[in-house]
């Protein structure tokens, strides 16, 4: 390679390298900022601001959702497997809001820890399949869950 | 090596190569394009949780890969410019740019449709949406600052330091989902695993994306030649090809 090219391709090399680094660690260092929404784990770990606009999201728990019959109130927990939250809120959910399905809803958390929500949007994962072989694993994973639940129940009397 | 490289560099030679090339690209892009979406919009099977309004996907993931694949095909381009001082690699720069832009707008739209009845909302700022947002912006940068300069080597210049600036975006979408919480789902193709998808979706899908790809080669190869017969109009093999077609 001719000498004046290979110090034009260092150069730009160099360029790209340094851009790389620099917006890398901004990005790095607002990462918080970054983030859309807080886990319940860090909501658990008091990382989250008390009474200030938020984003929190995770799994809506199974077996968690309760309707008020009286009004468009719902009251459910969101979980990321590890800790959960308490939410409330009043209004029309997504049409994929449903158990064991993601949710990212903003509001503010109170100081009992619970958070009321004023906005509830539906986070869809990645899988997509027909309605079929939905139901067929919905049918294996019963099973399999009824039989978990005996053991968990077995477990829990045993202490 | 070496000489086909060199040979690139000529705006003739690629003017002919083009020719002989975009009636089969064109006619594969089309065939492709027609049958993953004929496939993926009528035939392929309903999601279990969205149902049929998931099908914008089959028109959402390939503007989206084609937005970001000709950013990174501009990158090189750009690079090329500035070590090799090739002509021809400007040309393409400024002939896709509105492409990519348009490209990048087009997922964007269809995003924001699918999202108003999957997620509530037309819009969220998460780092997928808004580095994508940037992207659109960067686009539209390229093209401003090429028409802003008239010096037709600093404005090649110029646009190609841009484009090489803006690179840094492109990892931070494809990873953005990965690094950062937030409402946009991970990807389902991964180079790694399965597709979290059955086959009935995946393949109209690929042959979709494959389709665009073979498109946009052909609308790259109509852009570049008529950029050409504008830089070149004063050259030999411009009059003579032009006398010739007058016959």
């Amino acid at each position: 390679m001719h000498p004046i090219r290979k110090k034009r391709l260092t150069i730009v090399l160099f360029l790209v390298a340094g851009l790389a680094i620099a917006v890398g660690l901004t990005t790095y260092a607002l990462r918080q900022n970054i983030n859309l929404f807080y886990d319940p784990s860090e909501i658990a770990d008091g990382k989250a601001p008390v009474d200030v606009r938020i984003r929190a999201g995770g799994m809506v728990e199974e077996g968690s959702v309760v309707r008020d019959p009286e009004s468009l109130k719902v009251e459910f927990r969101v979980t990321d497997y590890s800790a959960s939250v308490a939410m409330e809120y009043v209004g029309i959910l997504p049409d994929l809001f449903a158990e064991g399905q993601g949710v990212v809803a903003m509001g503010r958390l109170n100081a009992e820890g619970r958070f009321v929500a004023d906005q509830v949007l539906a986070k869809h994962d990645e899988t997509y399949m027909p309605p079929e072989v939905a139901e067929a694993l919905e049918r294996a994973s019963k099973g399999r869950h009824q039989a978990a639940d005996v053991e968990k129940a077995a477990e829990s009397t045993a202490y | 090596m070496w000489q086909w490289f060199h040979k690139l560099g000529s705006p003739k030679w690629f003017f002919g190569i083009a020719t002989r090339f975009m009636p089969w690209l064109l006619a594969g892009g089309l065939l492709l394009l027609a049958a993953g979406l004929v496939w993926g919009l009528a035939f392929a099977p309903k999601d279990y949780l969205q149902g049929n309004s998931y099908r914008i996907i089959f028109i959402h993931v390939p503007s989206a890969f084609l937005a970001q694949s000709i950013y990174i095909s501009m990158a090189v381009a750009a690079v090329v410019t500035l070590v090799w001082r090739m002509k021809l690699a400007d040309v393409f720069v400024k002939a896709i740019a509105p492409v990519g832009l348009i490209f990048t707008f087009l997922s964007l739209f269809t995003g924001a449709v699918w999202g108003k009845p999957t997620w509530g909302t037309w819009w969220v700022w998460d780092a997928r949406l808004t580095s994508m947002l940037i992207l659109l912006f960067l686009y539209g940068g390229v093209i401003a600052l090429d028409r802003a300069i008239n010096d037709e080597k600093s404005a090649a210049r110029a646009v190609a330091v841009l484009v090489l600036v803006g690179v840094v975006n492109i990892p931070i979408i494809k990873y953005s989902v990965d690094w950062w919480n937030t409402l946009h789902q991970p990807a389902t193709f991964k180079l790694t695993e399965k597709p979290s998808m059955p086959m009935e979706m995946w393949v109209p899908l690929l042959l979709s994306v494959l389709g665009l790809y073979l498109l946009f080669g052909w609308l790259a190869c109509i852009r570049m030649k008529t950029e050409i017969l504008i830089r070149e109009q004063r050259t030999r093999w411009v009059k003579d090809m032009v006398l010739a077609g007058r016959k």
